[in-house]
């Protein structure tokens, strides 16, 4: 069905179209505003003080534990959607297979809690 | 040969509907962001028994547009040490997945970009998408204030999507297709998805919150402790453009969601005889949520970082699960009617609501007694 793909032209159009107005609105602001660079204005902001050293260092590990966790639940997630379009055809043994795979993660969601991972510092 | 919608050719009619519905979208967000910027100062005030913006046009109405042409005149600073290249694409990073948000969003029966089949796994996507841009914007900055706005913003928005879309599901089990056309289309008559999901409803509104960086949930942008989180090194119009546009259509993109999913999107009375009344009654429905969300904003505080993350680890994803096992089970039991599936979802909501102080007065116990214990050997030593 031609329909169907054009769906997609349209999306591709949004983001095309998003993309154009951000760059013309920016060239726009560009051209009307005034540029007048000094030295300290270019200066990375910190509260007024001279900046130390660069942000771009080290960052705590939490990040990479809940961004693990984002993951596994993502992809879990991704593997509900068609089942819940599908429920009624696939019945009860899908509905026992999907039970089965959220107990398996509800297992990974307790680890990570018993692991102190879920608590932030 | 054949004739389209409003008896135009369908070869001219598609390439008219894109340009439409581009415009329409385009015109939508920027609208959008003027009259709920005005709308925010004004009803905060209202609450703080202020008079907020009255000063330009009637009744401050101009006040936002004469601060958007401000934005355009503003001086653009890009200081010297970030990373020119992302810092430039995370403006646009985050404004398009959210402008392609709306080519999804039914106004009214007819009124919609394109009817995906895939419509809410589409809409979670490009909600996704967004972290992309704050935290390039965050990273690019080379900036600590920036930085740790955009990974906290990172970790908030990761962890907060989990319960949103498991509250999706929900709704997709219970209407049997992820196109926000069926899902509104199964809403005829009073009988709205509200009434028989209302847990679902309340784990995605909390949830749409804290995606949004809404209060409770603004901590990417605490400005008591992060100056202006992940925004703090731009200006200008590349400020207005996150933070005006982007922000404020995420808003409107949720609240959209809220409304066709729980709330019968156009559905209304007189929708039957005259479509267009459609657009009417989804719109007023959407600034309902977005006058909820505002009043939230002046009700409750912030809250801290190590609470927002456990409150969505430990609370509403093992809820958000809970939720879809007891949906599912109660559906495939009972295929016939869908009073079980309330009756579950409303104790569900009314055990979450009660449970919550109950959790806290423990919480509260266990922490007073660690801290009694860490004090009383200092304090006998010093007797």
């Amino acid at each position: 069905m031609p329909d169907y793909s054009l769906s997609y032209v349209y999306v591709f159009a949004f983001f095309v179209v998003g993309a154009i107005f951000v760059t013309v609105l920016l060239t726009l602001a560009r051209l009307v505003a005034p540029r007048k660079a000094t030295k300290e204005k270019l200066r990375t902001y910190e509260s007024g003080e001279e900046p130390i050293g660069q942000a771009w260092g080290r960052y705590p590990t939490h990040f990479y534990v809940f961004a693990l966790l984002f993951v596994v639940f993502d992809v879990e997630v991704i593997f509900l959607f068609p089942w819940a379009v599908l429920f009624r055809a696939l019945g009860v043994t899908g509905l026992i297979e999907v039970i089965v795979f959220i107990a398996i993660l509800v297992v990974g969601l307790y680890y990570a809690w018993k692991k102190d991972a879920l608590n932030w510092y | 040969m054949p004739v389209g919608p409003f008896g135009i050719d369908p070869l001219i009619w598609a390439p008219l509907r894109l340009v439409i519905a581009v415009g329409l979208a385009l015109f939508l967000v920027l609208n959008g962001a003027l009259l709920q910027i005005y709308l925010e100062r004004k009803i905060q005030a209202i609450i703080q028994d202020r008079l907020g913006p009255y000063h330009v046009g009637p009744f401050g109405l101009l006040q936002t547009f004469a601060d958007a042409l401000k934005l355009i005149s503003k001086e653009d600073v890009r200081a010297q040490a970030t990373d020119g290249w992302f810092f430039v694409a995370a403006p646009a990073l985050v404004f398009c997945p959210m402008l392609a948000s709306w080519v999804v969003l039914p106004f009214a029966q007819d009124i919609v970009g394109a009817n995906l089949n895939v419509g809410l796994l589409y809409l979670t996507t490009l909600g996704s998408m967004t972290v992309l841009g704050i935290v390039i914007a965050g990273w690019a900055s080379n900036n600590k204030y920036a930085l740790v706005g955009g990974l906290r913003s990172a970790g908030q928005l990761i962890s907060y999507e989990i319960p949103q879309i498991l509250a999706l599901v929900s709704v997709a089990l219970v209407v049997g297709s992820l196109s926000m056309i069926d899902i509104t289309r199964s809403q005829a008559g009073p009988l709205v998805n509200v009434l028989i999901l209302p847990f679902s409803f309340v784990i995605y509104f909390i949830a749409a919150l804290a995606e949004t960086n809404r209060t409770p949930f603004d901590l990417p942008e605490a400005e008591s402790e992060l100056v202006a989180g992940w925004l703090t090194e731009y200006s200008g119009m590349r400020w207005g453009t996150m933070l005006a546009l982007s922000e404020y259509g995420n808003v409107t993109v949720v609240c959209a969601i809220v409304t066709t999913l729980w709330f019968g999107g156009w559905q209304g009375p007189g929708v039957e005889a005259i479509p267009l009344l459609g657009v009417l009654w989804f719109t007023l429905k959407v600034y309902a949520f977005i006058v909820v969300m505002m009043w939230i904003r002046a009700t409750l505080p912030r809250l801290r970082i190590d609470q927002l993350m456990s409150f969505c680890w430990k609370g509403l994803i093992p809820m958000a699960l809970l939720n879809i096992v007891v949906v599912a089970v109660l559906a495939l039991a009972f295929p016939t009617t869908k009073v079980p599936i309330a009756v579950a979802s409303w104790l569900l909501l009314v055990v979450f609501v009660a449970g919550i102080p109950f959790v806290q007065r423990r919480r509260l116990r266990t922490l007073r007694a660690r801290a009694r214990a860490a004090t009383a050997p200092a304090v006998r030593a010093a007797s």
